[in-house]
């Protein structure tokens, strides 16, 4: 079932979806340019049914070129049918990725997860933040070179400003 | 003095009997300051609150008593799970895996090695494969327990709590028997379970079984009929299909919208096709619905758990390839490839071969799934965690707006978030 939503994947978007290959115990992957995956996203929902997004999440490849991958992990309830797309992010400035957020909107917190725990952005995000750690939090802790027993500085603490909202600025959470 | 004037004096602001300053509005002069908000209040819950379960702080903006919007700051709870299983062995996992949801923590033991073994290509023994359904459903019955218990203590039915805690209790005690731990079971293996079923053991499951039954049955009649809790319950934190879909949720909260998706039988692993259960599927995706998924899942359970002891055989209960598992003590003290099978799994770990999978189990929130990379040396390069409760807490502003403050509680208690797995 999932071979065939690839091999449509591949003809619908051939310079965009690439090296489709079947995974450890016949998972269907593929890997997709970064520039494209929300487009390919939409169509993946809207055409083949892919309703739900179960768990998007990001891999650090220190010492690779490209440095990052996003992986989405998709599931079609109707098809019964699961498929893996696989987005290389390249260190530093271009380290952004278009948000999913507008084709599942469960998507949020996994990007916000990613963001937090890679430094991956992701543009057209509703609101990008930290996720577990706290506004203050020096570096990404699941890059591959943060430190085990890394050591972060004193937060000095936070202005208030409006003693209803609690710290932080105003809105924030 | 008959021209007296209205008008303030420009030296000084008007006094008050007390020589407070009565002007109406007035710019804040301090950071203490709190001018009174005109409509809306903003009310901070938690993250240390009763009704908010482990440690989640939600900011709501008030108007009056309705909730207009809602932000979640979470992350009170995050120990580094995955950077701390990206630094250990393969085998040593297990006892963070425990950790995430720690009321039902033999699930998380088997989806864990279930995503190993997918990584390895691994057959696992009949018996083991049993034996994980048996443990994993058992579980599956102490979760929506402590569900069921919490959401009607949080509702003003204290007496359902004391049950439901005096139920999971005795299912404990037998899981204690087969694993030696009431909460952090760490019973699954790579490749099988660590331990077999004591003698006599299957018996008085059964008889524990029946002992559940009956609370069950008694939380059964004391909240399913009951009026102050079908009024918290009923049309509050109201989902619809389409957008339960979109917002990722999986497991009893989708399955309460009508939407009959389980992993179980989608996607059947260990021995789930050769059982017989059924899948219990709502209509209006509110808190009542999601109450009776659990109820329902728990008698399904309990019909897996009775199967299985029908079913299993005798046999071994994990893999006999020492390259996965640990060897039996008499060839690690008797022979030396067994003291080097063991030396090499204990110092650097199962060597599983290099690549990338993804496993999903059905646990009792949801579809528990692990996302793991492996370098082909003993530690994972990375293991991703998705946890069954991550949507459904996302969700909770979704579900709560424009509802009163009182149904949050109800519907924190139905959306089941459990700190340990959401926050990892």
């Amino acid at each position: 079932m999932s071979k065939a939503v690839i091999g449509a994947l591949l003809e619908r978007f051939p310079d965009a979806v690439t090296d489709a290959y079947e995974g450890v115990g016949g998972d269907d992957c593929a890997f997709v340019e970064k520039e494209r995956i929300a487009d390919v996203c939409r169509h993946l929902r809207e055409v083949e049914k892919f309703d739900l997004a179960p768990y998007i999440t990001a891999v650090d490849y220190l010492g690779r070129e490209p440095r990052f991958e996003v992986v989405y992990n998709l599931l079609s309830i109707p098809r019964s049918a699961r498929i893996r797309l696989r987005v290389r992010v390249p260190e530093g400035e271009d380290c952004v990725v278009p948000s999913v957020t507008g084709v599942w909107r469960g998507a949020d917190w996994f990007e916000r997860y990613c963001f937090d725990m890679y430094g991956i952005g992701f543009t057209g995000h509703p609101d990008l933040r930290r996720l577990f750690m706290y506004d203050e939090f020096v570096g990404h802790p699941l890059r591959k070179d943060y430190p085990l027993k890394g050591r972060q500085p004193l937060v000095p603490e936070r202005r208030v400003d409006d003693i209803y909202r609690g710290p932080g600025p105003a809105g924030r959470d | 003095m008959t021209s007296r004037t209205h008008e303030p004096a420009t030296t000084s602001a008007p006094q008050g009997p007390a020589g407070l300053d009565t002007r109406a509005t007035r710019a804040p002069q301090s950071d203490l300051d709190a001018p009174f908000p005109a409509k809306r209040m903003v009310v901070n819950l938690g993250p240390s609150h009763p009704a908010m379960h482990g440690v989640t702080r939600a900011v709501v903006e008030l108007e009056g008593e309705i909730i207009r919007s809602m932000k979640l700051d979470i992350g009170f709870l995050h120990r580094g799970f995955e950077k701390s299983c990206e630094n250990v062995t393969w085998g040593q996992c297990f006892p963070y895996t425990d950790r995430l949801n720690y009321v039902s923590s033999i699930m998380n033991n088997v989806g864990f090695a279930l995503a190993v073994e997918k990584l390895c290509r691994l057959e696992i023994p009949e018996r083991a494969r049993y034996l994980r359904v048996v443990t994993s459903e058992l579980h599956r019955i102490c979760d929506h327990l402590t569900l069921v218990g919490a959401m009607g203590l949080e509702l003003g039915a204290m007496t359902v709590f004391l049950y439901a805690i005096e139920a999971r209790d005795v299912i404990w005690d037998r899981l204690t028997e087969i694993c030696g731990a009431r909460l952090t079971s760490n019973y699954g293996r790579i490749g099988g379970v660590s331990r077999d079923m004591p003698d006599g053991w299957a018996g008085k499951t059964l008889t524990t079984l029946d002992r559940v039954a009956q609370i069950r049955e008694e939380i059964d009649g004391l909240l399913t009929a009951n009026r102050i809790f079908l009024d918290r319950c009923q049309g509050t934190g109201k989902i619809s299909r389409e957008d339960a879909i979109e917002l990722g949720f999986t497991g009893p909260c989708l399955r309460a919208t009508g939407e009959p998706y389980d992993v179980r039988k989608a996607f059947p692993y260990l021995v789930y096709d050769r059982l017989d259960f059924d899948v219990p599927v709502g209509t209006n995706g509110d808190n009542f619905d999601r109450y009776l998924m659990r109820m329902e899942e728990m008698r399904q359970s309990d019909r897996i758990v009775r199967q299985c002891f029908e079913q299993v055989q005798p046999g071994d209960i994990i893999v006999q390839d020492w390259r996965y598992a640990l060897p039996p003590k008499p060839l690690v003290y008797g022979t030396i490839e067994g003291l080097m099978a063991h030396f090499k799994q204990v110092m650097e770990g199962i060597k599983v071969p290099a690549g990338e999978a993804y496993s999903y189990t059905e646990a009792a929130n949801g579809e528990l799934g692990f996302y793991v990379v492996s370098d082909g040396g003993g530690r994972p390069y990375k293991l991703g965690l998705r946890a069954p409760g991550w949507p459904m807490l996302a969700a909770l502003p979704h579900l709560t707006k424009d509802a009163l403050l009182a149904d949050l509680v109800p519907t924190f208690d139905s959306i089941n978030m459990i700190g340990g797995e959401v926050e990892q």
